[in-house]
């Protein structure tokens, strides 16, 4: 362990604790203007689509299994949670769907 | 009664942090696994991620320590991965606004699934006081960094010993993020956000590729829907 890992943690750590704090502390003292009371609205629905997004950037839809598995676990999570919503069944059942399906597919 | 609110808030945060369970216990375990692989003592792994607490940074954070990268440019290369942030902590002014006790800890420990939750699911209706709220808010945020810590540290001890085929279960994140999508689209039901997020990642995918895309989309999302705030109030 060397004074080289443990600097290099603790700048991960600040810059981090930065990104995280730094609309806080500038919206500490003023009130944000109002384009923020719009985009703390649409935002949430934005990011949750890109992380939905990003999450099958992985998959190499041009060889077998072609992103199989996971586009039919993750319609089957959608379906699931539109009829019955209720997120633990939603996300065990689409987990438990693609674990098998990467395993036969 | 502060007891009482501070208790049902517990429970509520526990039942909506299962997910976050499942996948940052597996998830943390890969990333424990490849530092030790990497040749960092185990203990790195837990430390890392109560003193960071930001996965995509971690992971990318074994490599560079691994190849002895200069310490200016790691933390350029945090500030790119995890510009999102600002982003997240812009749409929760609000929401933290009544905070106190825990205001502190819950900018520290926000990461992409605890927004996620925090964005998405309510309290409990009967804990609708600031102080409930909060405790909510702080108990979903604590737990996450738990699940994730405990992860981090079984994977660096024991992850190459598991003897149960687990692979695939990290899936339960993506579906994590499907569902908080569906919620979202209850909630906000116009078509502008969601067509302009998935142009802004497309494109994002398209011109800077899949390591770095995620703050482009984010921010070609944010540019992208201000054209449509008249239409949109």
């Amino acid at each position: 362990m060397s004074v080289y890992v443990i600097a290099s943690i603790l700048a991960m750590a600040a810059v981090t604790l930065f990104c995280r704090a730094a609309p806080f502390l500038f919206f500490m003292k003023s009130r944000p203007p109002p384009v923020v009371d719009f985009l703390q609205i649409y935002i949430p629905p934005m990011i949750m689509t890109v992380l939905v997004l990003g999450s099958y950037k992985a998959i190499s839809f041009a060889k077998a299994p072609y992103g199989l598995p996971e586009i039919v676990s993750g319609l089957a999570v959608a379906s699931l949670h539109l009829w019955k919503r209720n997120t633990l069944l939603s996300i065990l059942g689409g987990t438990a769907l693609y674990m098998i399906l990467i395993r036969v597919m | 009664m502060d007891k009482n609110d501070d208790k049902s808030a517990f429970k509520a945060a526990f039942s909506a942090s299962v997910p976050v369970l499942l996948g940052y216990i597996t998830i943390g375990i890969a990333f424990g696994l490849l530092l030790v692989k990497s040749g960092q003592p185990w203990w790195l792994a837990p430390v890392m991620s109560v003193v960071v607490y930001a996965g995509a940074a971690q992971f990318m954070g074994v490599g560079l320590l691994a190849s002895g990268m200069g310490i200016a440019q790691i933390a350029l290369l945090t500030l790119v991965i995890n510009a999102r942030h600002m982003v997240y902590g812009l749409s929760l002014l609000d929401r933290y606004s009544a905070s106190k006790r825990w205001k502190a800890y819950l900018i520290f420990a926000l990461t992409d699934e605890t927004y996620g939750i925090l964005t998405t699911v309510e309290p409990p209706t009967d804990a609708s006081s600031d102080r409930a709220r909060e405790s909510f808010y702080a108990a979903v945020s604590a737990l996450d960094q738990l699940y994730w810590v405990i992860g981090s540290a079984l994977g660096a001890l024991v992850g190459g010993l598991l003897p149960f085929d687990a692979r695939g279960i990290e899936f339960a994140l993506t579906a994590l993020f499907i569902v908080l999508l569906v919620e979202q689209m209850r909630a906000v039901r116009r078509a502008p956000p969601y067509i302009v997020a998935t142009i802004a990642t497309g494109g994002a995918l398209l011109l800077v590729g899949p390591a770095n895309f995620l703050v482009v989309a984010i921010l070609a999302s944010i540019l992208g829907i201000l054209p449509f705030r008249k239409a949109l109030s």
